[in-house]
């Protein structure tokens, strides 16, 4: 009489599998073992509730100007200047670390909004292609590769000139132009995934189009779709902070770190920290959005990079 | 193949005709050109001549089959503000950008295809990690946050070097540098993901299983395969430095196109931003279709899909 038990399978290896951990714990497991994932997210919430808190942890009105206190030295400075203002102050007198703290904002405000717009518009276009094929493709693929000829800084620099510098004007712009990865990524994802089993059932159920892409497409590409955002994100506010330190973003007195930047550049013989601070407080930022976009990545695909 | 070559030229030339439309409209919805020639002080009579003389009272889309007609032979009209040829006033500049460029990308393939082949040849090892770390650390840091820094510890602190104009070889150090660096993560990437590749494979085993040396089966076998699609993404990468060059030669005073793009928005010379924004765009293109074909050349499976 043979033993009633699983073919092919050894008591050991039935045990083996019951001792697995669940799903839900080895998620856990891959998100606290991954340390750039971790350590981007903590700069990330630390950024935003220094954003949203700006009103109560600024030591000072970031617009306030002073001009008996200009130029004064940061706290590490040799030649003490004022104690008041922990990170001095810029060219009229406003202190340096309430600007930065306020410049959180515009930042986050930008990458944010930006995001929200190009991923909108690159979902939409990818999906389609990728869904519909055939015409539908071809076009969507004509207008991708032509944005991507378009040069976006020099046309973002002359859409600014054409319809005025301000926050608004570089929050559309860049959204308008900033979703070709989302596109492109969108589209292949959406490609692979209306072949799947479950997309065919559905299909052949006489599930409507509309029905499909959003219950059984949409949560296939939510993955990608996060980590493309990051990725968007961070190239806005790089973008924002180029084009503000070259007269064609934000104006002043707003506090963005790229304006900072700008107006810091005369005093880089003798004030150079008046440049390093906030290009510092951008490159962590935009540091920490990438290496949680880099986690996301490694913890929601099972392969890693 | 030869099919394949004239539906992507074809596809090329016409995405080169939508920019164009693009760029002429955007610039002529901005304010009216009269009136930035004519200046402040012109009477309405003064513009009405400007405008007959410039043809601005035409159509707009005459003006535009105008503007395309003269392009299409090399003439971009007249600069508004300098009253000089566009073609020659980007002729004399565009030697300076070309170079940078170059130079930008030989310093980005010298940096990531090393460090890519090493990182792939031990995975997860310090020197991966080590390779890892700079590709971050580009991906995050603001080119033109780099170069002011740059400026201040190289140029200013320890004066090795010139920190602005383009008289010598030693101006152009800096600027490499700078945009060279931007495009290194993207390169190393690719590099490390194609090495490992082709390292796992078949004829690499076959390769050291003859018992050819490492270092020939390293360079003779491995990166001659993986180099390929790395020299195709370094072509589409020049096009898109030649757009980063705008902030690059701003910041070093090289005087480049970027420079002349950048000096010319702030004076609303609209010729000379079109001819740009069309000169960029267009090296955009060919660079992809060269970098297509030659794909297309090396594996004939592209060309059938």
């Amino acid at each position: 009489m043979a033993m009633i038990s699983t073919p092919g399978k050894s008591f050991d290896e039935i045990a083996q599998e019951t001792l697995e951990p669940s799903p839900f714990a080895k998620l856990r497991k891959r998100i606290f073992g991954n340390y750039s994932f971790l350590a981007g997210l903590i700069i990330i919430v630390a950024i935003v509730a220094m954003a949203l808190l700006a009103p109560l942890i600024a030591p000072h009105d970031p617009y306030e100007t002073d001009l008996s206190s200009r130029l004064m030295n940061p706290f590490w400075h040799e030649v003490k200047t004022d104690e008041e203002h922990l990170l001095g102050t810029d060219k009229v007198g406003r202190d340096y670390l309430s600007r930065l703290i306020y410049g959180a904002q515009i930042s986050l405000l930008i990458g944010f909004s930006t995001m929200l717009i190009s991923g909108t518009i690159g979902t939409v276009l990818g999906v389609a292609a990728g869904y519909f094929g055939g015409r539908v493709d071809m076009v969507v693929n004509f207008i991708i590769n032509t944005r991507l000829a378009m040069p976006v800084f020099l046309v973002a620099m002359a859409a600014v000139v054409a319809f005025g510098a301000s926050l608004m004007v570089v929050i559309l712009v860049l959204g308008l132009f900033l979703w070709d990865r989302f596109a492109v990524v969108m589209r292949s994802i959406t490609m692979q995934a209306r072949d799947l089993d479950y997309v065919k059932a559905a299909r052949a159920m006489g599930c409507s189009t509309p029905y499909i892409i959003v219950r059984e497409i949409f949560p296939n590409v939510i993955g990608s779709l996060t980590v493309v955002a990051t990725v968007e994100m961070a190239n806005a506010i790089l973008l924002e902070a180029a084009l503000s330190f070259l007269g064609f973003g934000v104006q002043a007195p707003t506090p963005s770190w790229g304006l900072m930047l700008n107006e810091a550049r005369e005093y880089m013989f003798f004030s150079p920290w008046l440049l390093a601070l906030p290009g510092a407080c951008l490159f962590l930022l935009v540091l920490a959005i990438n290496l949680f976009g880099d986690g996301l990545r490694d913890v929601s695909l099972e392969k890693g990079r | 193949m030869l099919a394949y070559a004239l539906k992507r030229s074809f596809a090329a030339f016409l995405i080169l005709i939508v920019v164009s439309g693009l760029t002429f409209s955007l610039s002529h919805l901005s304010a009216d050109p009269a009136l930035t020639i004519g200046g402040e002080q012109a009477s309405d009579e003064d513009i009405q001549a400007i405008r007959e003389l410039y043809g601005f009272d035409r159509p707009i889309y005459i003006q535009y089959l105008d503007w395309a007609g003269r392009a299409m032979t090399g003439d971009f009209g007249e600069s508004y503000h300098y009253g000089e040829r566009v073609s020659t006033m980007i002729a004399g500049r565009i030697g300076t950008t070309m170079s940078l460029g170059v130079l930008a990308i030989l310093f980005a393939l010298i940096i990531s295809i090393p460090l890519g082949v090493v990182a792939a040849m031990r995975p997860n090892s310090l020197i991966d990690r080590f390779a890892l770390l700079i590709a971050v650390f580009g991906q995050a840091l603001p080119t033109f946050w780099f170069a002011l820094m740059m400026i201040i510890v190289l140029g200013v602190w320890w004066r090795w070097l010139p920190i602005s104009g383009n008289d010598s070889w030693a101006h152009f150090v800096m600027p490499t540098i700078a945009l060279g660096y931007y495009a290194t993560p993207a390169l190393m990437r690719l590099t490390r993901a194609g090495m490992i590749e082709v390292l796992g494979s078949d004829y690499i085993r076959t390769a050291r299983a003859k018992g050819l040396s490492p270092t020939v089966v390293l360079f003779k076998h491995a990166l001659r395969n993986a180099i390929i699609p790395v020299v195709a993404l370094a072509a589409v990468w020049f096009g898109f430095m030649l757009g980063g060059s705008i902030v690059i030669e701003t910041i070093f005073n090289l005087k480049g196109i970027g420079w002349l793009s950048y000096d010319a928005l702030l004076r609303s010379d609209l010729p000379v931003v079109q001819a740009i924004v069309l000169i960029f765009a267009s090296f955009y293109v060919v660079l992809t279709l060269a970098a297509d074909l030659l794909n297309a050349w090396l594996d004939p499976r592209i060309s059938v899909r």
